[in-house]
């Protein structure tokens, strides 16, 4: 791929970007949210197609207009989002799109499986089927259309350990097969582990490529943010610390039955920052959202709020988020989908600032004076950059696009602060704003809960670490004495131990 | 190759520019299309048909009164568009308004004539709440498909109005109900300032600002925009989307009775299987077109009711049959929507030096 | 006897024209694509197919020359289909290419076509001499000829089974057809994985906008066969401007949702609507009572949506896309 430039709108996703992919090779795309790497592999698949630059297949010239193009060249890709059809069976989505009999595929459904050792069933349904199935079959299905470059997006992040293994086993096989494997990762242990040669990309462009043997995760982080940045986040000491939440025994299932969430018990108190630590899907999302009212929880859970001003405990488990709204409590909550659930995009500044006060006030109307008030606080003091305030919120950047949210949030004074991924995209000056807002609100006696997957950023900003693991509490730690190894190994095994899973 | 992206804005001149040149390009084609059918000189065609809409006052106050019920049920489907909620059955919710409004006139007749008047307004509204209600509920805790359910409830509307018109029948065997009360116009909107359907212009036009307001400053619209945007953002932002669903859906149904109840007792003085007369469908397109604002409404109600009448008096004239204007309509409705388009992408020539290279 | 039999008739002969409704429009739906212009379309059928051969019949009878049957026959099923495939045409570029809203985008094609259809069919009516006068005796007689009335069963059997003409067979081959080729062929699940998941479809290298103009066209063409079926068969080659095709077309979106998008299920489905709308002849209603009876195919239509919403079975729900637009760049 050479000289590949992919806008958005105005925004670059790629800017010149050269990148080779060679045969037999595991190579790991690296870099951070945000910083290109699926829209340049989506380029490759077909998906999107290049503003500008060229791609050459051994060494011939090549337009992928399409995904059918690209199967044409044996390149397939394995999305995040599994591109699975929900009532079909396995055979038929290995199928799709390509001119076949059902037998055929069965047979060579079997075959594949046989070689690199998955357990497909060629006539199961997706929709009876678990994540790692899924994603099983996803490979399989680029495999039998003859996929020589296989390109898979984030393919961890839904995974057990155990799962990444044996994922990883198939991979080191596809490899002695002569196939290249790109797999698209921010985890640097991953990196290590599994890739022969890695590529880094920040913020859409190229920054080199090293072959994992001559490098540590040192010098790929440093590759991958740029320089090497000290965080020193500040972490002021707030001494008086009183009891905002309790949570006990609190279990969530998903609408398909799953637990997401396991007898997770653990206190937050006002004052301090409490950092949430596991890999991604541990339970984060919906521990989060059981607080906020949005996930209902399993009997024998407890969420217990103490109000600050009044001393009175409340139960929030069982209610929904007008009841608890409409009881008092004090929280702002910063979502993980900003446009999708924090904010509303097509509305402009002001009105998005309505989203939490809107019913203040006894009349039916809405009072618009407070809302622009606030936005243009906001836009002051966090340094929003907008052409005006009546911007919808969707057109401005990501980073924008979070001080809204986070200034509307800490604008109620809330009692208790819930942020997830509050930095995720962000440059590292907002990213810094962002931290010192944070730490302002704790002083002010606030109670932070702070999800991040950063583990640097943890061990900096938080007093305590509690790290999730498949949904259960792995351990509770205090952030200045523990260590990232200890973090990293909790986030992958209940207590850092081997023992249990 | 062409390019297609989504444009990141447009001012806002531009895009009524667009929608205007669209709307001239069907003008043009329409006239081109009636020429082809009275070999009317195309230029004639359009002073016929303003004639035709506005040329009496008779047919004047017939155009305003058509605009004003079409703009009446366009008003009400407004909050239910906006909040995304396919409803698709503004014809039967105006049916069963005008079949209770009917009912009241026939039954009720004893009444004083401005109590009878109230009631009727109150349980015409009622009945069309009802009608859109049964589809919101189902939605809200069983997630039905509205656009298929609504559309279904029509045709339920429809039947049973025509069960009511067989009750009523009158005279017998004509299959039809004739003007209700003829004798002392019980029930009847009256006429004031000397006109008749004044009342009508009061009422829909009051509703038109009421409706515009209650989705640009009150909490309920604006609960309705956060549903409208995101279902996710709302139950984030402690909306309940289900009691929002319920009742801004039954909202819509029970504006519909209105319409019904003005079509009953401000116009026609009967009822009919056609008394909504497809208008219901019609006010779907409208409300979509005029993106959930109701007064651009009265300017998109007013052009499609110009057509319709314009072309109804050249098909009059020239012996044609008058579904023509059914036709006219449609094809000026595929130029707005295609215009859309066009404000919200932006086709590029894609400089394709590389690529046409290697192609 | 006598009165079942007449009222198999009847529901067979009324089942037949939403039959190729509903398949049609199970075709296009498949695809993601809901198109509610499924009464204009028929009625796009309807009148091309009077039109055609209203002429057809014209200029023989100037040329004094005998018609020929093959052409009586085809040349309105061709022009039947044709126009409605326009139908479809239109419906796709304003959908697809043009991404214009499919529900508003359907009503006003229903609205466009059933005022052009009725503008020709009174046109029509005028030139061959008032209203209710066009008659297009020849190719209707040839669309009713019984022709499977020779195979030799009891006459009983045959009253049930072979009284009509062969549109009626012809619906049921291509509601197999259609069931055959949604499930049987590469192409039909293609069309299937996109109604479902466009995005999925679309990354598998299958050709979304190719597909979803397939099948609007066709499944529009399909469709508009009703309105020729209509015309031709169940009035006997006239044209009344009474609206009867609208809400015949309405009742074969309701069909759509009963058969829970199985063309096969459309079968028995039409033919189940066909003896409640007609039933209350033989069971002695007053009209009064008729007019309710009638409700009942839409009655039972929104208990069949209910009822599946509730079972959540993911067989029985509606395309997961369905009515949504879908562009790739959007993203």
């Amino acid at each position: 791929m050479t000289d590949i430039t992919k806008r958005f709108g105005d925004v670059y996703a790629n800017r010149n970007v050269c990148l080779n992919i060679y045969k037999g090779e595991i190579l790991s795309l690296l870099g951070e949210n945000g910083s290109g790497k699926t829209t340049l592999m989506n380029m490759l698949s077909g998906i999107y197609f290049p503003d500008s630059g060229s791609i050459e297949v051994n060494g011939v010239p090549v337009v992928i207009k399409s995904p059918k193009d690209a199967f044409a060249l044996h390149i397939g890709m394995i999305h995040q989002h599994f591109k699975l059809i929900d009532v079909f069976t396995a055979a038929e989505n290995v199928l799709l799109g390509i001119n076949g009999k059902l037998k055929d595929a069965k047979d060579g459904i079997k075959q594949i499986c046989d070689k690199y050792g998955f357990a497909v069933e060629s006539d199961k349904k997706v929709y009876e089927m678990s994540v790692s199935e899924k994603q099983t079959l996803e490979i399989v299905k680029v495999l039998y259309r003859g996929a020589d470059i296989l390109i898979l997006d984030e393919p961890t992040a839904v995974l057990t350990p155990q799962e990444t293994e044996k994922l990883f086993s198939v991979m080191r096989a596809m490899k002695a097969d002569g196939k290249s494997v790109v797999i698209i990762t921010h985890k640097l242990h991953e990196v290590l582990d599994i890739s022969d040669r890695v590529a880094v990309l920040r913020k859409g462009e190229y920054i080199g490529d090293v072959n994992t043997g001559d490098t540590d995760a040192q010098s790929l982080s440093n590759m991958m943010v740029g320089r090497s940045v000290s965080l020193n986040i500040e972490r002021p000491i707030v001494e008086k610390t009183t009891t905002r939440l309790k949570v006990e025994h609190l279990s969530v299932r998903d609408n398909l039955g799953v637990l997401r969430l396991d007898d997770v018990s653990f206190d937050a108190f006002g004052g301090e920052i409490l950092g949430i630590a596991g890999i991604t899907g541990s339970g984060q999302k919906e521990l989060l959202e059981a607080i906020a009212g949005l996930q209902a929880a399993e009997k024998r859970s407890s969420i217990i709020y103490m109000d600050p001003k009044t001393g009175m405990e409340e139960q929030l488990c069982g209610k929904n988020p007008q009841q608890i709204y409409s009881m008092g409590v004090g929280f702002a909550f910063v979502p993980e989908d900003r446009l999708g659930m924090g904010l509303v995009g097509s509305m402009d500044i002001p009105d998005n600032m309505l989203l939490r006060s809107y019913l203040d006030g006894k009349s039916g109307f809405v009072n618009m004076k407070k809302p622009k008030e606030l936005a243009s606080q906001v836009v002051d003091e966090l340094g929003v950059v907008t052409p005006n305030l009546k911007t919808q919120v969707s057109k401005l950047s990501g980073g924008n696009v979070q001080k809204v949210l986070v200034g509307r949030e800490i604008a109620g004074d809330p009692a208790l602060l819930m942020t997830a991924y509050a930095v995720r995209g962000l440059d590292i000056n907002t990213s810094m704003a962002i931290y010192q807002l944070l730490n302002e609100q704790k002083k002010k006696g606030t109670a932070v809960i702070y999800v991040g997957e950063d583990l640097d950023v943890l061990l900096e900003l938080c007093d305590r670490i509690m790290v999730l693991c498949s949904g259960r509490v792995s351990g509770i730690v205090d952030g200045r004495a523990a260590t990232k190894e200890q973090i990293g190994l909790m986030m992958t095994s209940i207590g850092g131990t081997d023992k249990n899973d | 190759m062409i390019r297609i992206s989504r444009r990141a804005s447009i001012p806002r001149w531009r895009s009524w520019l667009i929608r205007l040149l669209a709307i001239i390009l069907a003008l043009m084609v329409n006239a081109v299309v009636i020429y082809a059918l009275t070999k009317m000189n195309p230029l004639k065609v359009y002073e016929a048909m303003f004639d035709g809409a506005f040329g009496t006052n008779r047919r004047l106050w017939n155009t305003i009164q058509e605009v004003m019920m079409l703009l009446c049920i366009s008003v009400a489907l407004a909050p239910s568009f906006k909040m995304r909620f396919w409803n698709i059955g503004a014809e039967g919710q105006v049916l069963i308004g005008g079949v209770v409004a009917a009912a009241c006139m026939i039954y009720l007749k004893s009444i004083p004539s401005a109590l009878l008047l109230m009631i009727m307004f109150i349980l015409s509204a009622m009945a069309g709440g009802i009608w859109s209600f049964i589809p919101a509920i189902s939605k809200a805790k069983l997630n039905t498909n509205e656009t298929l359910f609504t559309l279904m409830m029509n045709y339920i509307a429809i039947q049973l109005t025509a069960y009511f018109v067989a009750l009523w029948e009158n005279p017998k065997g004509s299959n039809c109900v004739n003007i209700i009360n003829q004798q002392n116009g019980e029930g009847w909107l009256p006429a004031i300032f000397g006109k008749p359907y004044a009342i009508n212009v009061i009422i829909v036009m009051t509703l038109t600002v009421l409706m515009y307001l209650y989705l640009r400053r009150t909490k309920h619209g604006y609960e309705i925009a956060v549903v409208g945007a995101s279902k996710n953002t709302a139950r984030y932002a402690a909306i309940d989307v289900g009691k929002v669903t319920v009742r801004t859906v039954s909202i819509s149904g029970a504006i519909c009775g209105i319409a019904g109840f003005i079509a009953v007792a401000g116009q026609s003085h009967t009822i009919s299987v056609n008394t909504a007369g497809g208008r219901g469908f019609v006010a779907i397109i409208v409300a979509w077109l005029s993106k959930f604002n109701t007064l651009v409404m009265v300017l998109i109600s007013l052009l499609l009711v110009f057509m319709e009448k314009g072309a109804t008096e050249i098909a009059s004239s020239f012996n044609i049959n008058d579904n023509i204007s059914k036709m006219i309509m449609g094809i000026i409705l595929f130029f707005i929507l295609g215009s859309e388009f066009f404000i919200n992408y932006k086709l590029e020539i894609a400089k394709a030096e590389h690529i046409s290279k290697e192609a | 006897m006598d009165q079942l039999i007449s009222l198999v008739q009847a529901a067979i002969a009324f089942g037949t024209v939403i039959m190729f409704g509903a398949t049609g429009e199970i075709l296009t739906e498949k695809s993601g694509s809901l198109n509610l212009g499924v009464p204009g379309i028929m009625y796009l059928g309807g009148i091309a197919s009077l039109a055609s051969s209203f002429a057809y019949e014209q200029a023989c009878k100037s040329a004094g020359t005998a018609p020929s049957g093959f052409l009586l026959v085809v040349i309105p099923m061709i022009c039947a289909f044709l126009a409605a495939a326009m139908g479809g045409l239109l419906f796709s570029f304003l959908t697809v290419t043009l991404r214009a809203n499919q529900n508003v985008t359907g009503l006003t094609l229903t609205i466009f076509a059933a005022g052009l259809a009725n503008l020709f069919g009174g046109s029509l009516n005028k030139f061959a001499g008032g209203v209710g006068q066009i008659r297009v005796a020849a190719t209707s007689t040839l669309y009713r000829d019984k022709f499977l009335d020779f195979i030799p069963l009891p006459e009983v059997v045959n009253k049930f089974l072979f009284n009509y003409g062969f549109m009626v067979y012809l619906a049921v081959l291509i509601a197999i057809a259609v069931h055959l080729y949604l499930n049987k062929t590469t192409s039909g699940m293609n069309l299937r994985a996109i109604g479902e998941s466009p995005a999925t479809a679309d990354a598998a290298g299958i050709n979304v906008i190719g597909h979803k103009y397939l099948a609007a066209c066709m499944g529009a063409g399909i469709s508009g066969l009703g309105g020729l079926y209509y015309v031709m068969d169940y009035t006997k080659g006239t044209w009344a401007n009474d609206g009867t095709i609208e809400s015949l077309g309405w009742l074969a979106v309701a069909l759509v949702i009963f058969s829970t998008w199985k063309p096969v299920r459309s079968i028995w489905g039409s033919y189940l609507f066909g003896l409640v709308y007609w039933i209350f002849l033989y069971i002695g209603l007053s009209r009064r009572a008729q007019e309710i009876f009638r409700m009942l195919p839409y009655v039972v239509t929104i208990l069949v949506l209910i009822f599946v919403s509730m079972r959540k079975r993911k067989e029985d729900q509606p395309p997961e896309s369905l009515g949504q637009a879908y562009f790739r760049e959007d993203r």
